[in-house]
């Protein structure tokens, strides 16, 4: 296990640019990499990304493995995973960091078996023991509580949710080295016969989202919410109920079996508040909550609650907003 | 005629099961037991592939002796066969130990073409298993998928990844994982779960696999990982702050505090 020696992180890229998860990544890499004295490096598989290799050294890497081919421009399973457990045999970091998110969470665990080792999924917290350990922290049970697990093996492999680590700030003087390795190509069997961006909102990366569930009456009424969230800069999010009757868009779910978010500002209304809806915004920086039912559990989890009817409240809210904005 | 595997497991009813903040542990015995509600979407799709094509679905979980249940369950929802792998020897597997497991038993099964797995179980809430499956049969995987487009001599499957949508083509033998979007699962009908009553389920033991599977891979002791602690999130760091009576004075209150903390200056 010594042989293990120092902290890898998987950059991750769409159509070339590199995903704000991955400085997240080297963010929390660099603070444990500082704390074990050891070195933080990252791997980059993708065509003509030179110049954006240089990214991740600005933002904490000291090393950057870089593979350049024309497969490596979308996301190739197969080849993805052979060329990462390869440099991983061959580099021996004894963590290895993943971003949760759906790449990630598809790759990660091929790499971990190829190279027979634990991984532990959708981490939101990261320690090391008083031996240097890595102490891994997420949820499990739909959100209801919080595990501490540990990876016998090496290296001690992790995928991490997006927004929960903070990215250093960009330093552009920084130095590092970027090593370019050469790609060992396998048959990739799978095909991508046709991409396309959906249209609509990524509500895992707004700032704002104003939720409606099922105390709105009809789905004309998330207008209601739309006026409010367009205000602040928001978007609309959606309890299930409403998605799997068809009232909004799937890409608006908030919740387990939907997007998991953190925004700067969560506003919840006619929400119950179920486990499968908080495990997928309990970390949203400010929650407001908005229900005619007191009892509601959505409360217990607010910073701000509003005992009332949706349809007065809100537009009430959105109105003040305007007013003392004008004034 | 494709032979399909669906590996499902038994999973508490989250909704009702209770947990022991002090001691933080799950109360298992506090919720009735239920199939996890995602392997349900994918015992579905491969019903729906039979439906069209043809074909068998063998359906598999790993659990404790009354996970029998859940695969007559799964019988009576269209499954043709199916197999309970039971031992000490599995228990306390992480991800890498249960998806080697599996892997085993689907081996020994003999031929296969699909396995068809849910995105996640709401317990152990890792998604891992699947693409974990894949990788120890070395054959190629698609997760997250929504759609099965087209299913003949290759399989064409629609994944959505934050905002990108891949049409995705393979040849068999494959694994997906399908997210709750694919589609909605149908209920049994009576008679369907009578029938189920008195079929069959099969039990394997560690034994039985002994001879394509390396025991000392199983249960925990070929876990690479294990949880130390278990803590239950108080939510109690939250400030609380509940408004209510007459609407005017909430709203004015709620923006007076949100200024107060400063909350809709960095929005816009
Ligand atoms: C496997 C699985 C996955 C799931 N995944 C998700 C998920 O990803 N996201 C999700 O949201 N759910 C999910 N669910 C469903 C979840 O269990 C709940 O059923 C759902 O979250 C409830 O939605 P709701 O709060 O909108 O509705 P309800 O629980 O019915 O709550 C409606 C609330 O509105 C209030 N209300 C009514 N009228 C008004 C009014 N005029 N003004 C103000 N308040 C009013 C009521 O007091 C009530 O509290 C999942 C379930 C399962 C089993
Ligand atoms: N013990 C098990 N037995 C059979 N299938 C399982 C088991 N655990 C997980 N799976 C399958 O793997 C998927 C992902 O599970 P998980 O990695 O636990 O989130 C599930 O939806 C099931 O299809």
């Amino acid at each position: 296990m010594k042989e293990y020696k120092g902290l890898m992180v998987f950059a991750e890229q769409r159509e070339g640019r590199i995903h704000p998860i991955s400085y997240e990544l080297l963010g929390k890499g660099k603070e444990i990499a500082d704390r074990l004295g050891v070195e933080l490096s990252s791997v980059l598989l993708g065509h003509q990304m030179e110049e954006e290799a240089k990214e991740l050294i600005y933002y904490g890497a000291d090393k950057v493995f870089l593979y350049d081919h024309p497969a490596f421009k979308d996301f190739d399973l197969l080849n993805y995973k052979h060329n990462i457990a390869r440099l991983v045999r061959e580099v021996k970091p004894e963590i290895f960091l993943f971003g949760a998110t759906r790449l990630g969470r598809s790759l990660g665990p091929r790499v971990a078996v190829a190279l027979d080792t634990g991984l532990t999924a959708d981490c939101t917290g990261l320690d090391l023991d008083e031996d240097g350990n890595l102490i891994q922290i997420r949820p499990a049970f739909t959100g209801n509580i919080l595990a501490h697990i540990k990876t016998a093996t090496r290296p001690q492999m992790s995928t991490i949710r997006y927004k929960v680590m903070q990215k250093k700030v960009r330093d552009a003087n920084r130095r590092g080295e970027i090593i370019k390795k050469d790609a060992e190509l396998v048959p990739s069997l799978l095909t991508i016969k046709k991409k396309e961006k959906l249209g609509g909102v990524n509500i895992a990366e707004a700032d704002v989202i104003v939720s409606g569930g099922r105390g709105l009456k009809k789905a004309e009424d998330f207008g209601i919410l739309a006026a409010l969230a367009e205000l602040l800069g928001g978007v609309v999010g959606s309890s299930r109920p409403l998605v799997d009757d068809g009232w909004i868009g799937k890409e608006h779910q908030v919740g387990f079996s939907g997007n998991t978010v953190k925004p700067k500002l969560y506003v919840a209304c006619g929400i119950s508040g179920s486990p499968q809806h908080l495990a997928g915004m309990r970390d949203s920086d400010v929650i407001i909550a908005i229900n005619s039912d007191p009892s509601a559990p959505i409360f217990k989890l607010a910073d701000y609650g509003i005992v009332g009817d949706l349809y007065e409240v809100v537009p009430r809210l959105t109105n003040e907003i305007k007013g003392r904005r004008a004034g | 005629m494709l032979k399909i595997v669906v590996p499902i497991k038994q999973v508490p009813d989250i909704g009702r099961v209770k947990f022991d903040t002090e001691k933080g542990r799950v109360d298992r015995t506090s919720a009735p037991a239920e199939i996890n509600p995602f392997d349900l979407n994918a015992l579905e799709a491969a019903v729906q592939i039979k439906d069209k094509l043809g074909g068998t679905i063998t359906t598999i979980s790993m659990g404790p002796p009354q996970a029998e249940s859940a695969l007559k369950d799964a019988l009576s929802r269209g499954a043709d066969e199916a197999v309970l792998l039971v031992d000490r020897e599995f228990a306390g597997a992480d991800t890498l130990a249960t998806s080697y497991t599996l892997a085993s038993a689907i081996r020994k099964l003999g031929g296969f073409d699909l396995i068809i797995c849910g995105e996640k179980t709401v317990d152990g809430d890792t998604g891992q298993v699947g693409p974990e499956i894949a990788e120890h049969l070395g054959i190629p995987h698609v997760a997250y998928v929504s759609k099965v487009e087209e299913v003949g001599e290759k399989i064409t499957v629609v994944c959505d990844m934050e905002g990108d949508r891949y049409l995705i083509e393979s040849g068999f033998p494959m694994l997906i994982t399908v997210s709750k979007d694919i589609n909605t699962p149908r209920l049994p009908t009576f008679s369907d779960k009578l029938k189920a009553r008195k079929a069959k389920v099969e039990i394997w033991t560690a034994a039985d696999l002994s001879s394509i599977a390396d025991q000392a891979r199983f249960g925990s002791q070929g876990s690479a990982t294990a949880v130390r602690k278990v803590v239950v999130p108080s939510e109690e760091a939250r400030k609380g702050k509940i408004f209510r009576g007459i609407v005017d004075e909430e709203v004015g209150g709620i923006i007076d505090a949100l200024e107060e903390g400063r909350i809709l200056e960095g929005i816009k």
